[in-house]
């Protein structure tokens, strides 16, 4: 009886992956976008500046290629999760949470479903790895590791902000209050030494993805200020945190 | 066999009693409507027995599971069709019954097969691998009552099953429906204010009024219990006392130049009736429906904001019926 169970969840759980699944592939033209986008940062933005700044002996357009995968991971994983707000107003997800299927399940399974998304928009973009001479592609499988980690984690924080929100219009709010700054405090576009004021240096070390940039930027470019032990560990530790909460959150939502 | 019992079910939202204290026995085949106009506590009650909605008190037993204790049990039991669609417009109608499928557990083996046998039955075969977006409202309530059946639950809840859909569209979802509930002997239970629709599809009718249920019996009984049919005669002066005389005579109203009389079997006596009148001008016979029912009931009527075009086609299925009798 209770592998039987065990099995029914699991299929639930492979049930809401693949629906997601099916949705990515069939919106096409938010796969280009979520690509294009990070491609003009990198060569629009990280090419002009790349122009007169290096970062050591690293052009700043390489610099920046492991903040621009993290920038992708963090819009792509934070509004898979937001979307949720749709699916209710909608009325997608109503018919999903009446199943014989416990809302735990429905959770993972919208998580895997963004991890998926969001790891293949990573995996196009390694694919132009070869554009930046400076990234080194054996590096690539443990880039990968830390970026999945830390989209467990954002589409968990997605899915926990979209549990809580009634409306739209909180949208914007998290877009400009938690996103943006979680982006820019993360390194992902400059160096995070002594350099910086203080202030700055302090929030920065706060951002649980600044552990992120630092261990891509390690894996690929061999640029790192902590050990990969730890960057790894703090982000396991705050997947493990936003999973719990997220599935806390979408559990109580009505 | 008794597939839904409930006893003294409750739902209390703050300081409103939205639900108080319900009791009723469906058995295992019937299609029961429930009754009752908006914010009667027709959807909380299904609500609480599909276990989303937790009952402030009171039980409910589906299919040998607690609606309490056993939801996950219950779920699997049951299938619903909401009020308003929830479809999932960017799969097609083949995907959106993969996903029912696997939520509820459909072996493998039986999933495609299940899945064919449904759209055939809501003639969607064709449309099958067209996005949902691209359906018509009808077509999406025929695949939303495909997919409630997907996983061939002993209970159907139904909550307005045809709410918002054109007169001919209605007419067809119904003939589906009953289709549906044939094919596996499922349960139905429906929620409807359209009382010309719930007379010709239920077997039994439960009327809900303010939480409670004031009445419960087949249409034909509750329609008996008025007393006969009704004869509108316009003739100058009649002789009211002599007709409210009359054995088979239960009730007489005078709305201005014409009576309404209130009397058993109309075909029999209509011939006497009019012989005791002089110069009738008018006869009407219509049978009562279940809108005098609840009008009698409670004294109101129970779609005050929607006497919209219902109407043209149950009239065409009611004398389809007749003429088949």
């Amino acid at each position: 009886m209770n592998s039987l169970n065990v099995q029914r969840e699991l299929l639930g759980i492979s049930a809401v992956w693949w629906r997601e699944f099916k949705v990515f592939w069939r919106e096409k033209s938010r796969i280009v976008s979520s690509i294009v986008q990070p491609l003009m940062w990198l060569f629009l933005f990280g090419s002009g500046i790349g122009a007169s700044l290096s970062v050591g002996s690293v052009n700043y357009r390489d610099y920046i290629y492991p903040g621009i995968l993290t920038m992708s991971v963090i819009f792509g994983s934070v509004f898979f999760g937001l979307y949720i707000i749709w699916d209710r107003k909608l009325d997608v997800l109503k018919a999903v949470l009446v199943a014989p299927v416990t809302r735990i399940s429905i959770f993972f399974g919208k998580v895997l479903g963004g991890c998926t998304d969001v790891l293949l928009q990573v995996a196009i973009l390694f694919a132009f790895s070869f554009l930046f001479p400076s990234v080194n592609p054996w590096g690539i499988p443990l880039a990968f590791l830390f970026l999945l980690v830390t989209s467990i984690a954002l589409v968990s924080l997605g899915l926990a902000l979209g549990s809580l929100l009634e409306s739209l219009e909180g949208f914007q709010v998290i877009s400009a209050f938690l996103i943006f700054p979680l982006f820019f405090l993360s390194g992902a576009l400059f160096p995070v030494d002594e350099r910086l004021p203080p202030w700055l240096h302090g929030l920065v070390k706060l951002n649980p993805l600044s552990y992120t940039v630092d261990g891509v930027r390690g894996a690929l470019l061999g640029i790192n200020t902590y050990p990969f032990y730890m960057d790894l560990g703090i982000l396991i530790f705050f997947a493990a945190a936003m999973l719990f909460l997220g599935s806390i959150l979408f559990s109580r939502m009505n | 066999m008794a597939i839904i019992e409930i006893r003294s079910l409750t739902k209390t939202f703050g300081k409103i009693r939205a639900v108080r204290g319900i009791d009723l026995t469906i058995e295992k085949g019937e299609i029961f409507g429930l009754l009752g106009p908006n914010g009667a506590g027709k959807t909380t009650t299904i609500g609480m027995l599909c276990t989303i909605i937790r009952p402030t008190s009171g039980s409910g037993i589906i299919a040998g599971f607690d609606i309490a204790k056993h939801p996950t049990q219950v779920r699997q039991n049951v299938g619903i069709v909401f009020q308003d669609p929830t479809l999932d417009t960017i799969l097609t109608g083949r995907e959106n019954l993969q996903l029912h499928a696997r939520l509820y557990g459909i072996p493998a083996q039986d999933r495609s097969r299940w899945i064919e046998e449904m759209l055939e039955l809501v003639d969607l075969t064709q449309r099958a691998d067209d996005l949902t977006k691209t359906y018509s409202g009808g077509m999406r309530r025929r695949l939303e009552l495909a997919r409630g059946l997907l996983h061939r639950p002993a209970v159907l809840f139904l909550d307005e099953p045809t709410l918002g859909l054109d007169p001919q569209t209605r007419a067809r979802t119904w003939e589906y429906i009953r289709k549906m509930a044939q094919k596996e002997r499922t349960t139905v239970v429906l929620t409807t204010h359209y009382m010309e629709e719930a007379q010709l599809m239920c077997d039994r009718i439960g009327i809900i009024d303010a939480g409670q249920i004031i009445a419960l019996d087949t249409p034909g009984n509750m329609i008996d219990m008025l007393g006969g049919d009704i004869v509108a005669v316009k003739s100058p002066n009649p002789p009211l006392d002599i007709i409210r005389a009359l054995p088979y005579v239960s009730a007489i109203k005078t709305v201005g130049e014409t009576i309404e009389i209130t009397m058993k079997s109309a075909h029999l006596h209509l011939a006497e009736l009019l012989s005791l009148i002089d110069n009738v001008v008018s006869v009407e016979i219509r049978k009562p429906t279940l809108n005098d029912v609840f009008i009698r009931l409670t004294g109101r009527d129970i779609r005050q904001e929607d006497v919209e075009n219902n109407g043209s086609w149950v009239e065409t299925i009611a004398r389809y019926r007749q003429r088949g009798k």
